[in-house]
């Protein structure tokens, strides 16, 4: 549980911080007007859609979290024998590493106004994305043929669970991707599309932030 | 630059007009947060008939023939999930969350009512599995609703076929839907605020309604993960949980896994629920408290450090419901210290609700009845509380009755009594209509001595080591005869508690359609909610321009203004006007 625990404190620690910017000490009662906010002041009111995303990858890193907590403590158990991983894996981090980055590309295309950019990388970081999950999917098949079924072993039931869902996540990201692939070819102006892509772009690193984590745990254990 | 408020950017509400989108695909979060609070309370009234039908048992054991054990267990399953989940968490948060955050932040909707509105749908999904689990074969799960492996998923335990599988999916379910409704809370608190509310000026409800959706989106993930590995150990045979076990003579294919990792994870969900369920219902009751005492709140600063010191030490508590699983003695150690230590900010709190009372002009209005009644419940299951807490003390009373008296009285009674007064208090600006305060006053003192009743002698019988999630008790040596006669008792005012709630909805059901018009603001609140242009607040909520907040929620009985309250919205040229 010391995972889930740290990243507790972290959440609340940063939840602490930022109230604390809030002007908390403040007495509220003593003071009257149209007072501004801090908001104002920071000068960055930054848009709900990304205050959202902010909220839903905490959820997300808590699920990942405790998952993790488990995958420690369920190890210590006499029966682990840990699992093979399949050299296809690396393969797949790469491709993950280029659909990320052209995520990346798209969204300063988008801000540059530049259409045949946008187009280009949301197709690149479909088919990287997309080819990835297969990927992925060779992997599972790989673990089947050679016999590491997920019942056999705790360590394959984690494998195949931290690899699904991690996939999944990605598979709702490419919700998103489809339907603003499908507004840029309806030809709608990129402005429209811009907050779109930037949440695709966060959620797409922070997706391959998480993979990096889980293949380095899966390798080292 | 101008602040311009984020529910006036973009694009205009549109209005719906046809009843459908008014009413059921309604993305208006005053609809949506009706729809939840009429469905949790429907679940509610299941649960509480099944406590009646375990009443029974208890009370009139050999009587009743439908009553067998497994069905015993299903109904101590189902009563308690549904109590704890399907209608506090959802009536607190999708139901006064959906309804107060908007209003009392002055922001025209939810930012993603789309959302919001899906999560309702989303939830009541939930409420239909969970109900579809009583018509399936072998029941629904009567695993308790601590769902321990491995009987949880063991055959022998009824409801093992279907029912557990439904109530894990339905547990999945409830929580997506928490997940949507809970990121619409957040960020509207964050990013809708109109122009002067800063954090520091939000009505003690919100802070608690906003820090318990914090603490369910770190929480629920807990519950969402050990749900997905449990149904992998029932349905796909994985041993995440399951030990190597001879059942019915037979060697089970499960092997190695903890028991004791589920119970980890459980808990940590499960005691931060505790504060989902108990932070709304702080923020509110102090609300309650300041309005109907005609007094500013005491401390209101450290009523909000409170609330969030509570809210991160929620979650380093949680193994304080397994001392008796065997773990670490030191853990024990830790575990009562931080137990204990949130006990501070709750008294904290505690003293601030009676010292606002102190020399206030309390009026004994129906709501404040509930919110005055809430404080005695609480104090009393709080200091239940610090006995469990000790690893000592809890030992030998653990799984007995003193333990379902301390938390039906922490987070049964307390929380319930809450609704009661928060229904109270908005049904005027929810309907526009008053209710009747005899019927209202007749509910409090029924419902609070009637659950007295019920809820203090079951901690004599978990001093005389009655264990909780039993069936019957007859022939058991140490427990006497007078423990049993109690237990009739005891029945008895709980069906009278049940019967009694007759009173609450024949008078909700009355005022709606005969009761007098309430006026805007009939109680004298200053918080924005009761300064809308129209009551019922209509789409959009407030008219052409949204209110500015020039001061705190709680300027009451100011000294030199005329009224013995100012609204937040009235700038301090205008008081002086009225002043005499
Ligand atoms: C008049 C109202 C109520 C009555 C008469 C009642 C009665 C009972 C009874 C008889 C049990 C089973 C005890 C046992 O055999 O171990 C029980 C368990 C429980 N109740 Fe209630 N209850 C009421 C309201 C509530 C409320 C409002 C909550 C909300 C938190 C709640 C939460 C629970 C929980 C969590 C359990 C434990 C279930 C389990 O052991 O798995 N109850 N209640
Ligand atoms: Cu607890």
């Amino acid at each position: 549980m010391i995972t889930i625990v740290l990243f507790i404190f972290a959440m609340v620690g940063f939840a602490y911080w930022w109230l604390w910017r809030q002007r908390v000490l403040e007495k509220p009662w003593a003071e009257v007007g149209p007072k501004a906010d801090t908001r104002e002041e920071i000068g960055r009111i930054s848009s709900a859609a990304k205050t959202g995303l902010m909220f839903f990858l905490a959820v997300v890193t808590s699920v990942f979290a405790l998952f993790i907590s488990a995958y420690f403590l369920r190890m210590e158990l006499p029966d682990w024998s840990p699992v093979m991983k399949p050299e296809v894996l690396w393969i797949n981090t790469g491709l993950l590493v280029l659909g990320s980055g052209a995520i990346h590309w798209c969204s300063k295309a988008a801000a540059s106004n530049n259409l045949r950019a946008v187009q280009v990388s949301l197709f690149a970081t479909g088919l990287f994305t997309f080819t990835f999950i297969y990927g992925q999917l060779m992997a599972w098949g790989q673990l089947n043929d050679e016999g590491y079924y997920l019942n056999s072993n705790p360590a394959n039931a984690f494998f195949y669970l931290f690899t699904g869902l991690h996939a999944l996540h990605l598979l709702g990201g490419l919700w998103v991707w489809s339907r603003t692939t499908l507004r840029v070819l309806a030809g709608v102006e990129l402005e429209e599309v811009r907050l779109s892509v930037e949440l695709c772009r966060t959620y797409w690193h922070y997706l391959l932030g998480v993979w990096i984590v889980l293949f380095g745990m899966l390798l080292s254990t | 630059m101008a602040h311009v408020a984020l529910a006036d950017r973009g694009q205009a509400l549109s209005h719906p007009h046809s009843f459908i989108t008014k009413y059921v695909w309604s993305q208006d979060h005053k609809v949506i947060a009706i729809q939840y609070g009429i469905t949790a309370i429907a679940v509610g009234v299941v649960a509480l008939v099944l406590s009646g039908i375990m009443r029974l048992q208890l009370g009139f054991p050999d009587t009743f023939s439908f009553i067998q054990p497994s069905e015993y267990y299903q109904f101590v399953t189902m009563h308690g999930m549904i109590m704890v989940i399907y209608l506090l968490t959802a009536l607190f948060l999708g139901g006064f969350g959906n309804y107060l955050i908007p209003l009392m932040v002055g922001a025209r909707d939810m930012v993603f009512p789309y959302l919001n509105m899906l999560s309702y749908w989303v939830y009541l999904l939930s409420v239909i599995i969970l109900m579809s689990s009583f018509f399936v074969t072998g029941g629904p799960t009567g695993a308790g609703w601590t769902l321990y492996p491995p009987q949880a998923i063991m055959f022998g335990t009824p409801g093992a076929e279907w029912g557990i599988i439904l109530m894990l999916l339905s547990l999945f379910v409830f929580i997506i839907a928490f997940t949507m409704g809970g990121l619409n809370y957040v960020t509207t608190v964050l990013q809708a605020r109109t122009r002067g509310m800063t954090l520091m000026r939000m009505p003690l409800s919100v802070w608690g309604i906003f820090t318990a959706t914090v603490l369910g989106l770190l929480a629920f993930p807990a519950l969402l993960v050990s749900a997905i590995m449990m149904t992998l150990d029932r349905v796909l045979g994985t041993s995440f949980f399951m030990p190597a076990m001879v059942s019915m003579g037979e060697q089970t294919n499960y092997d190695g896994g903890s028991p004791v990792l589920f119970q980890h994870l459980f808990w940590f969900f499960g005691h931060p629920e505790v504060y989902i369920v108990a932070l709304p219902a702080f923020g509110i009751v102090s609300d309650l408290l300041s309005t109907h005492a005609r007094k500013n709140i005491f401390g209101y600063r450290m009523m909000v450090w409170a609330i969030v010191g509570i809210g991160g030490l929620s979650f380093i508590v949680w193994a304080h419901h397994m001392y008796v699983s065997g773990m670490n003695p030191y853990f024990g150690f830790f575990f009562a210290t931080t137990t204990l230590i949130i006990a501070v900010p709750t008294a904290i709190k505690v003293y601030n609700w009676v010292l606002t009372l102190w020399r206030g002009n309390i009026h004994l209005n129906t709501p404040m009845l509930f919110a005055i009644g809430f404080i005695f419940t609480f104090i009393h299951g709080g200091l239940t509380g610090i006995f469990l807490g000790n690893v000592v003390v809890d030992l030998p009373l653990s799984d007995t009755y003193f333990v379902v008296a301390h938390f039906h009285m922490v987070m049964g009674v307390s929380p319930i009594l809450v609704v009661f007064g928060a229904i109270y208090h908005w049904y005027p600006k929810i309907t526009g209509k008053m209710f009747d305060a005899t019927l209202g006053k007749a509910h409090f003192w029924l419902t609070f001595l009637g659950t007295y009743s019920i809820y203090l002698p079951m901690h004599y019988l978990g001093f005389l080591g009655v264990p909780r999630r039993y069936f019957a008790y007859e022939g058991i040596d140490f427990i006497p005869q007078s423990a049993l006669d109690l237990n009739t008792a005891i029945t008895i005012s709980a069906l009278f508690v049940a019967v009694v709630q007759i009173i609450f909805f024949y008078n909700m059901i009355w005022s709606l359609f005969k009761g007098k018009q309430a006026g805007s603001n009939p109680w004298g609140a200053t918080t924005l909610e009761w300064q809308t242009p129209d009551t019922p607040p209509i789409h959009g909520n407030w008219g052409p321009e949204l209110p500015v907040v020039h001061r705190w929620a709680y300027d009451y009985s100011v000294p030199g203004a005329e009224e013995d309250f100012i609204p937040q919205n009235v700038p301090e040229s205008e008081v002086d006007k009225a002043a005499s």
